[in-house]
């Protein structure tokens, strides 16, 4: 057994696991995250993504002992804490970007990755985005829509002011910007 | 499925590594970025007695100029390839390859070296290497040894690398002047190579001075197109040129029949892809 440590969706596990262990059966079975889903367990499908140290992997390729020390988020960890769905959640939602269902965990993981990276994809952009993730209801275009609307809603939410910050001492005066002499 | 119970050894140093390994014997194997030998594991292809995870180890990671060439650590990711500056301007060849690699989540975790150890003949990365003339730095218990890539391809899966050593780092030599192209062709998005094509070109006053041509899965080892190279050598840089040349590429090849094209198939698109990939690596219009 090997002592791992991972923070999953914002809580730390440590747990001694089998090296053997994947990191979609701890995540499942030790850790009861069972909204990431197990597909085709070949490592096509992409139905098991989530974010390992803020990027996407497939989490049936990936031995538990390799997450040792990184933060991982899974569909679970997406919603804020008062139930508020996260942008590409929300637009899943909206634009019935699903069927069967089983494709979207995986499916929402792999928007957020993309528009981490790419914040405005162009449709083109969005389907190579996602050519790790098999729908085999073949819901592309809704999935493809949904990922342009939550672009659009995130890039509208960046923009906006920031919330006021709590209360606190007063920020220091800004430097003297000195003026080219 | 669930792979077969290993020991699991993660080494901080090189010289660890090889420590790790040669302790592991003939059936341990290095693990980088997992993403070609966790599949093999979960089908029990394979069924090592010791996994030495090199990801923990620092000397293995990052890209360096080094004067005359490159030098990219073997547990650089695709994704690291994708983003790197100095590959930007002294290799975009490894960066176009490795963006064929897989998808996003296969090129977060795979590795350049794991790519290269591997040898898969439908992989993007050994035809690169060998167009580009890379050299390999290895390491075992025996001190560091070097291995051109033509060399280093031996067979199916089988490269020079023995047992008890690992790939520590790639060099690739700058080529100012040289312009380049890898073109693939596969059934869908994240399919193996059909066919793939490295292209290297130089032009002078208005010619090919040389070319470096390197197919991909047209045999159990990434090839020199060795007769479109002699072939384009002080060539019109024109379309009619390069597409005679190109009809040299399946020479002395002896291609795979499979399920997704035959050997005569795979002849075929050698031929137009070479044609393809050294227009767009000349700018040949």
């Amino acid at each position: 057994m090997t002592r791992i440590s991972i923070t999953v969706d914002g809580v730390r596990y440590d747990d001694d696991v089998q090296p053997r262990t994947l990191l979609v059966h701890h995540l499942r079975e030790r850790l009861g995250k069972v909204g990431t889903v197990v597909g085709c367990d070949t490592s096509n499908c992409g139905s098991c993504t989530v974010l390992m140290g803020g990027e996407s992997v497939k989490s049936c390729t990936v031995l538990a002992v390799q997450a040792d020390g990184l933060e991982i988020t899974t569909v679970e960890g997406l919603a804020g804490s008062d139930g508020e769905l996260h942008p590409v959640q929300q637009a899943f939602h909206d634009r019935h970007a699903l069927q069967c269902g089983f494709c979207t965990p995986g499916m929402i993981m792999s928007a957020v990755d993309l528009l981490a990276e790419n914040p405005d994809p162009t449709d083109a952009e969005i389907r190579e985005g996602l050519e790790g993730n098999l729908c085999r209801c073949t819901g592309y275009q809704n999935i493809v829509r949904a990922v342009r609307d939550a672009a659009a809603t995130m890039r509208a939410g960046a923009s906006e002011p920031a919330p006021a910050a709590p209360e606190e001492a007063p920020a220091p005066a800004p430097a003297p910007v000195e003026v080219g002499s | 499925m669930i792979p077969a119970a290993f020991d699991y050894a993660k080494p901080s140093t090189v010289d660890e590594a090889v420590r790790a390994l040669a302790e592991g014997g003939e059936d341990a194997k290095v693990l980088a970025g997992g993403q070609s030998l966790i599949p093999v594991l979960r089908l029990r292809l394979a069924a090592p007695t010791v996994l030495v995870d090199v990801g923990g180890v620092g000397e293995l990671r990052g890209v360096r100029d080094d004067g005359d060439a490159l030098v990219i650590g073997a547990t650089t990711r695709h994704a690291d390839l994708l983003r790197d500056p100095l590959v930007a301007r002294h290799a975009p060849l490894l960066a176009q390859a490795a963006a064929q690699v897989g998808d996003r989540q296969v090129r977060h975790l795979g590795t350049l070296g794991g790519s290269l150890s591997h040898a898969d003949p439908a992989g993007d990365l050994p035809g690169a290497a060998v167009a580009l003339d890379a050299s390999f730095e290895i390491a075992g218990p025996g001190g560091r040894r070097t291995v051109s890539a033509a060399d280093f391809f031996v067979d199916f899966l089988t490269t020079a690398l023995a047992p008890d050593e690992i790939l520590v780092s790639v060099r690739v030599p700058k080529r100012p002047g040289w312009t380049t192209h890898y073109e693939k062709f596969n059934r869908v998005a994240q399919a193996w190579a059909i066919v793939g094509v490295a292209a290297a070109v130089r032009r002078e006053n208005g010619s090919i001075a040389e070319a470096r041509v390197a197919l991909t899965n047209m045999g159990s080892t990434p090839l020199r197109a060795g007769a479109v190279e002699q072939s384009l050598a002080g060539s019109a840089a024109t379309v009619d040129a390069v597409a005679s040349a190109a009809g040299h590429a399946a020479e002395g090849a002896d291609p795979p029949s499979d399920a997704f094209a035959s050997a005569d198939y795979r002849r075929h698109l050698a031929t137009v892809l070479t044609r393809r990939a050294v227009l767009a690596a000349g700018g040949i219009a």
